[in-house]
């Protein structure tokens, strides 16, 4: 089992050098930093002085192991446009992206397990079609359609809800929350939603289909032969074998809500690391740019390995045993 | 004569599908002694499973029980609520399935799905359960149990999962059991093992079974009466030694003469033409009359009952004394 989490993290590592050359890459080929910093009016002097001071004459490996290095410590420079360091506008922006992505991730996961094992368990009720009807709209809507709708209906004509913003947050050491006041949860409810909702239809459909097969098995056969309860049945029997092949997929988009809030944050002009990305695509930012492609790689890598470990959990095959060593 | 263990009368079973009603269990009738094997062969698509899943009240919809009656000990359990008939699965009735690999939940270890099974129908505690659970284990043969018991299936061979399917159908101890094939997925070697093992656990507790199989080897060497079935109905029942040695349906006849012997001289075997008709196809009269070398007037007519002959039953109507057609058959 060990071995088995540890091959994990040394692909998660591969994955990272690899997205790390290309954020490298960026640098030598999106603009010449050197100009970008210091303008088009700087002598030839100045920019040969900057060049060695960047290092930008040393050997390409010998560059990127400092670009590797400085930024496996958190170093990523300094934003062309805001001149600030690039890692300190992360951090400010991480606690509204972190937020609404895990709310978003915990509602898809949690209500579209529901809906999906109800719509398998009753598959011919009424509310099972409807439910089902309702996901398919989920999954050809895009994002950003239902977050307008959305505003549209509970903060233009109902106003129930605000359209945008974090509301008011509150600080803890350097994380801002905005679970802990009124406004920061009700400008939550509506981003969540739009967020989460793809996710969530597809989990359901997921969900069903997958336990629709597993009740099929043989082995659910033999445990109604034995007269274990139906409740049982599907709870205990069927839907622990529905969630490994749900983990896997489910575990992948989760990894992309988080990394790419970018349209739900645009919609709602949440303050978060999309919108961040948005304008530093916009203005050329490099440092910004390629730290961000770092961190979206990091998301995936680290859910990917949750992914893995939750697998080890759930399915003893892939555990080694005490009384047959793994193969 | 003493009160059969299950008594099955006339059951029909039908799928109701787009198509039509397909009559897969047409007035199946046989009755299973106390401590008797009863042996249940035919084709593929004969209705053996089916009335097996009939019997244990676990047959999928769209198919249903149109007709007959199933009496356990006396009581009748085919039309019992659903909740009453579940609790009966597993506690008076067990089953034992075709695939040991795909019968036994793969994510949980062996020793909880017996003490789930023993705590369904009994009152003992969980560390009772699972003491019960590690007696039952040693029982079917399974070595070192107590560690054994802590093991996943994937963690056993296909004859120890049988082994334990076998373990987990006796949790409660049921008076009856059907067993739908259990040695067709295993190795020559081990299928003698399990049936001497099934054999051996009946006899030792009075439990009745039904064997359902389409290896004429395994009956001849493990139940006490046999019954053959063609296309949803019974052809023949007797005991196991007279439908060996002297078939009297021509199906019956048909099927052992399909059979290679190897003490035999090299005979040519015997095979029956034609195949076994869809459901959706069932002649008039005898289900096997197109495919029958002795057929006449009245198998086209008349569906044959089951009659008494010498020992044993069989429906066909060469055995029928009061047949009109009787003097056709040496034309």
């Amino acid at each position: 089992m060990l071995a088995y989490i540890l091959r994990s993290l040394m692909q998660g590592l591969v994955v990272m050098i690899a997205v790390a050359f290309i954020a490298f890459s960026m640098f030598r080929f999106v603009g010449d930093p050197v100009v970008n910093m210091l303008g088009q009016e700087a002598t030839l002097q100045d920019r040969a002085e900057l060049t060695e001071r960047l290092g930008l004459n040393d050997p390409v490996p010998l560059q990127f192991a400092r670009f590797v290095a400085d930024a496996a410590q958190g170093d990523f420079g300094i934003s062309y446009r805001q001149g600030r360091k690039v890692s300190s506008l992360i951090l400010e922006r991480l606690p509204a992206t972190v937020e609404l992505a895990v709310l978003s991730a915990i509602f898809a996961f949690v209500v579209g397990i529901a809906f999906g094992v109800y719509a398998a368990i009753r598959r011919d009720g009424w509310i099972a079609n409807l439910v089902m009807s309702i996901s398919l709209i989920g999954v050809s809507l895009p994002t950003f359609l239902i977050g307008i709708g959305l505003i549209y209906i509970f903060a233009v004509e109902l106003r129930w809800l605000p359209s945008f913003g974090r509301g008011d947050t509150v600080k803890i050491g350097w994380w801002t929350t905005g679970l802990l006041t009124v406004s920061g949860l009700k400008s939550l409810v509506l981003p969540v939603l739009t967020l989460g909702f793809l996710q969530l239809t597809l989990i359901m459909r997921l969900v069903r289909s997958e336990m629709l097969e597993v009740m099929r098995a043989d082995f659910i056969r033999f445990a109604r032969a034995r007269g274990i309860p139906e409740r049982k049945i599907e709870f205990r029997h069927a839907l622990r074998n529905t969630m490994i092949p749900v983990i896997t997929i489910a575990g992948v988009q989760l990894g992309g809500v988080i990394a790419f809030a970018i349209v739900t944050e645009t919609v709602f002009q949440w303050p978060g690391l999309g919108a961040l990305f948005v304008n530093a695509v916009q203005f050329v930012d490099v440092p910004v740019m390629s730290a961000y492609l770092l961190f979206v790689a990091f998301v995936f890598v680290l859910t990917s390995l949750l992914v893995d470990i939750v697998y080890v959990a759930l399915d003893p095959r892939l555990r080694g045993s005490a009384l047959v060593p793994a193969k | 004569m003493t009160q059969p263990v299950l008594s099955v009368q006339e059951l029909t079973v039908e799928f109701v599908t787009r198509r039509g009603t397909l009559r897969a269990l047409d007035k199946v009738s046989f009755d299973v002694a106390r401590g008797e094997v009863l042996g249940v062969v035919g084709e593929s698509g004969a209705g053996k499973s089916v009335t097996g899943s009939a019997i244990i009240g676990l047959i999928d919809p769209p198919g249903r029980i149109a007709g007959g009656k199933v009496v356990l000990s006396g009581e009748r359990v085919d039309n019992l609520p659903p909740e009453e008939m579940r609790r009966l699965r597993g506690k008076r009735i067990g089953m034992i399935f075709q695939d040991p690999l795909t019968s036994l939940n793969p994510l949980y270890r062996v020793g909880e799905q017996l003490v789930e099974t023993i705590q369904t129908h009994t009152d003992l505690n969980a560390a009772d359960a699972r003491k019960r659970a590690i007696a039952l284990l040693d029982e079917v043969g399974i070595p070192a149990p107590d560690r054994r018991i802590d093991g996943y299936p994937h963690e056993f061979s296909g004859g120890m999962r049988q082994r334990v399917v076998i373990a987990l159908a006796l949790c409660a101890e049921p008076e009856f059991i059907i067993a739908d094939e259990p040695t067709t997925a295993l190795d020559v070697s081990v299928q003698a093992q399990i049936i001497t093992l099934i054999k051996r656990l009946c006899k030792e507790r009075g439990t009745s079974v039904m064997l359902v199989t389409h290896d004429m080897g395994v009956i001849a060497e493990t139940a006490d009466r046999v019954a053959v079935m063609y296309a949803g109905r019974v052809a023949e029942v007797g005991p196991v030694r007279d439908v060996i040695k002297e078939p009297l349906h021509p199906y019956t006849q048909g099927l052992m003469g399909a059979i290679p012997s190897i003490t035999g001289e090299a005979e040519r075997l015997v095979q029956i033409p034609g195949s076994m008709p869809r459901l959706s196809s069932i002649p008039k009269g005898c289900a096997f009359n197109p495919r029958c070398s002795k057929v006449f007037a009245r198998c086209h007519v008349e569906r044959p009952e089951l009659i008494d002959v010498g020992g044993h039953q069989v429906a066909c109507h060469l055995y029928d004394q009061a047949s009109a057609g009787k003097t056709e058959i040496a034309a």
